[in-house]
């Protein structure tokens, strides 16, 4: 009889909790899962609190699996706002008519992707991909990665008139770049292409092992990441949210918030900006 | 093609025959087959993560109450509303439009209905429960329906004339079936927790989510936490899993399952009448539909078929090899009780641990190739059915002066228990089969590779297409295993 009690009073409870958080209107957002979570919940557990603040609505962050996720997740309007790299962004700014990239990082206009090798290869760093590579295994991080997949790819088909799977006698989909460089240190791949901003704050902070990885190649540069928003967020949360959404972003100046991205500081963006990375996205199919 | 054999004596035998064709065939497969350890140190990181099992974390993560909380809840729901549907789909599972239906549905695993529901419920716990509730009702109207083809027609052949269907079906039917029915569906309610958990991998708040984020940090010790949360959950079943409690537990489920994102059906509609619509249909130039069609094939469906197949036929013969070395584990006609009870602690922690869950852990150890896939497959069906013969074996009597060791296993016990052994493992070759095509996911190129990238990519008339080829591919190799099983005179009972 006891537990029949305490298991009406749970469900109770239960549904309780259930309808309070259907009723509220929450602002939500989500970035791509383009490193290990803890560094994902820290870092957009922190842009949360600070955005509560400034919007002075409920603001959630859910984390997601994948890049696919992220952007199915804005496209069905289940997150209002997303961190996206420039390929997800490109691919959800096309499913989301009046969407809007609204800011960048100081760095995003101009990034790159560096080509990491294991010392074990014999590798020295190289201003021209050269054919030494060839037969090697090579790891990309995720499929819908613009520093981690497409840039670099794209890069590698200019420099061998062929596709990496062709050139490389294994080719494999860390899923991030934090994977990415651990799987190239611990030998796993003898090559890999990261997002230049992880492997620094890595090297910076001691967690890479430069005796065993190193940076053979960069790539030129292309525009990256950005905040991408609904463009039916005035009508939800009000006139003028949009504004507000993107004036907090690019007044984001507390240097540990930053640090987490990281990122000098945020600028305006806008959808012209992502452009090549739309080309270069349809030139090699990922696109329709 | 096997005439040629029939001189070998051994040959003369219809089982044999097939045996070797298959292990000749898995040969052939092996030398094409992509195999290898790529991490240069395996042995220490496998080191590291037994460390991580004996000295698990609990405490690292808040959310793992809730993750246990949201499987069990994922797997009561989904498994009630599978079964519901599955018992309604078997009583008209004589029409061949049902069968059809109910073949299709379970040919598609759950991951893949996971990441179909994903694209317009999003997080919402209808994806997680649909994804489990629709394979699972698809299995039960087979199984309950040949449960309730065999029940003995002699209760209803004394019935008056004039006892309406309704009341014979009840009173004569389902209690001659029920103990089998019962078994059943408690044993496939423990598929659901394992189906439940994997579903976390796909971003479903299960444990899955917490195992995958803890391993590919290399944090060993939470991931050992939540493994050994999942075994005792299972291995308590028998404990908390009552008949007199079933009807509060799935009462109470849907309550928590958590409430996840609204839906919004116009995501729905979205998805059906354009996003799966073949991308040149959609913008009306119908003649680019071929080219486009034949891209697809060529370049992903038979590269993915190839692979699937190959890793089959390798896995399945794995399977067979480990359930034949792991059965004495267990067989009363081997060992000591202490022995007995170490191989039952194998077998059971082979068996409960998910295929996607091993190959996901040895793909981090070794690296990208089949091998780990081979080992994960073969460990745990290896695993069930290893149990499953070894239980068998005890009931067989042994004369007293029966020979010992290794001439008891080769001329005793397994000519005996090998009929059976060989249709657990037909029948399981059609669920490697769709294992094998969702180990794509985690980086092997079978079929779930190019259907999830086909999925990262957001072109989901791709994605269709291929889980399309992939179910296809699996009613093919169901149908052939019951050819095989009806020619050797094979009969068996379902496994998950």
């Amino acid at each position: 009889m006891f537990k029949k009690i305490l298991g009406l009073a749970t469900i109770a409870a239960a549904m309780q909790t259930y309808a309070l958080s259907a009723a509220a209107d929450t602002f939500v957002f989500t970035a791509i899962p383009d490193q290990d979570e803890t560094q994902l919940i820290e870092r957009f557990g922190a842009v949360e609190a600070y955005l509560e603040e400034q919007l002075d609505v409920d603001v959630k962050y859910i984390p997601v699996k994948s890049y696919a996720a992220a952007v199915s997740a804005f496209r069905n309007n289940q997150v209002q706002l997303a961190w996206f790299g420039g390929l997800s962004g490109v691919q959800a700014r096309r499913l989301v008519p009046g969407s809007e990239a609204i800011a960048q990082g100081v760095e995003d206009p101009e990034f790159q992707s560096y080509v990491i090798a294991n010392t074990s290869t014999g590798l020295e760093p190289m201003d021209e991909l050269s054919e030494d590579l060839e037969g090697m295994t090579f790891t990309f991080g995720s499929k819908g990665s613009t520093s981690g997949r497409l840039m670099p790819e794209f890069f590698l088909r200019e420099a061998y008139g062929e596709a990496p799977d062709e050139f490389f006698s294994r080719v494999g989909f860390s899923g991030n770049h934090t994977r990415t460089v651990r799987l190239v240190e611990a030998g796993t791949y003898q090559l890999g292409a990261v997002n230049y901003k992880v492997w620094e704050s890595g090297v910076e902070d001691g967690s890479i092992d430069t005796d065993k990885v190193q940076v053979i190649w960069k790539t030129p540069y292309y525009p990256d990441y950005q905040w991408t928003i609904r463009g039916d967020v005035d009508e939800r949360f009000g006139e003028g949210f949009k504004d507000r959404v993107t004036q907090a972003l690019l007044d984001m100046d507390d240097p540990e918030l930053l640090k987490r991205f990281p990122r000098a500081g945020f600028i305006p963006a806008s959808n012209e900006d992502y452009a090549p990375i739309e080309e270069t996205a349809e030139e090699l199919g990922l696109l329709n | 093609m096997m005439q040629g054999w029939a001189n070998i004596p051994i040959s003369r035998s219809r089982t044999a025959r097939t045996s070797l064709f298959f292990v000749a065939l898995a040969l052939v497969c092996l030398a094409m087959a992509d195999i290898a350890i790529t991490t240069a140190n395996p042995w220490q990181d496998l080191m590291r993560f037994f460390w991580g099992v004996m000295t698990p974390d609990f405490f690292s993560s808040a959310g793992l109450a809730t993750a246990l909380l949201r499987t069990l809840a994922f797997a009561f729901v989904g498994v009630t509303l599978g079964a519901g549907a599955g018992f309604l789909l078997a009583l008209v599972y004589r029409f061949r439009m049902v069968r059809t239906f109910c073949a299709f549905i379970r040919a598609i695993h759950e991951l893949f209905w996971a990441l179909i529901f994903l694209q317009f419920f999003g997080f919402h716990p209808l994806t997680g429960v649909l994804a489990i509730a629709i394979p699972y009702a698809g299995i039960f109207a087979k199984v309950y329906s040949e449960i309730l083809d065999e029940a003995d027609q002699e209760p209803r052949n004394l019935l008056p004339s004039g006892v309406g269907a309704l009341s014979a079906f009840v009173y004569t039917r389902i209690p001659d079936c029920w103990e089998q029915l019962r078994t059943y569906t408690s044993y496939r309610l423990e598929c659901g927790f394992r189906s439940s958990a994997i579903l976390g991998f796909v971003g479903l708040p299960t444990l899955g989510f917490y195992l995958e984020s803890a391993f590919s940090q290399g944090h060993y010790s939470e991931a050992g936490a939540v493994l050994i949360l999942f075994y005792v959950l299972i291995a308590t079943i028998p404990l908390w899993v009552r008949p007199r409690m079933l009807p509060f537990y799935i009462v109470a489920a849907p309550f928590f399952l958590g409430d996840g994102m609204p839906i919004m059906w116009g995501n729905v509609r979205r998805f059906f009448t354009e996003d799966i619509v073949p991308a040149p249909l959609r913008e009306t130039s119908s003649e680019a539909f071929w080219p486009w069609l034949s891209d697809l094939v060529v370049n992903q469906a038979l590269p993915g078929i190839w692979n699937t197949l190959l890793l089959t036929q390798m896995a399945l013969v794995a399977t067979g090899v480990i359930a034949l070395l792991a059965f004495p584990l267990i067989s009363r006609h081997f060992g000591n009780r202490l022995s007995r009870t170490g191989g039952h602690v194998l077998l059971v922690i082979a068996r409960s641990t998910p295929e996607y869950i091993l190959a996901y852990i040895l793909l981090q150890l070794w690296g990208p190739s089949m091998l780990p896939a081979v080992v994960a497959l073969a460990l745990h069906n290896g695993g069930i059915i290893g149990h499953l013969i070894g239980r068998q074996s005890s009931t067989i009597g042994l004369r007293p002066d029966a020979p010992r060791g290794l001439m008891r296993y080769g001329y005793e016990l397994v000519p005996r228990v090998y009929p059976s052994f060989l249709a657990f493992l037909f029948y399981r070759w059609e669920i490697i089969m769709r294992e094998t095509a969702i180990l794509g996911i985690l980086g092997i190129y079978t079929l779930g590779f190019y259907v999830d990238s086909a999925i990262q990519n957001i072109q989901f008339d791709k994605a269709m297409i291929l889980i399309l080829v992939t179910a296809l591919l699996n009613i093919g190799i169901d149908g052939l295993s019951r050819r095989i099983r009806r020619c050797l005179a094979l009969q068996t009972m379902p496994t998950c």
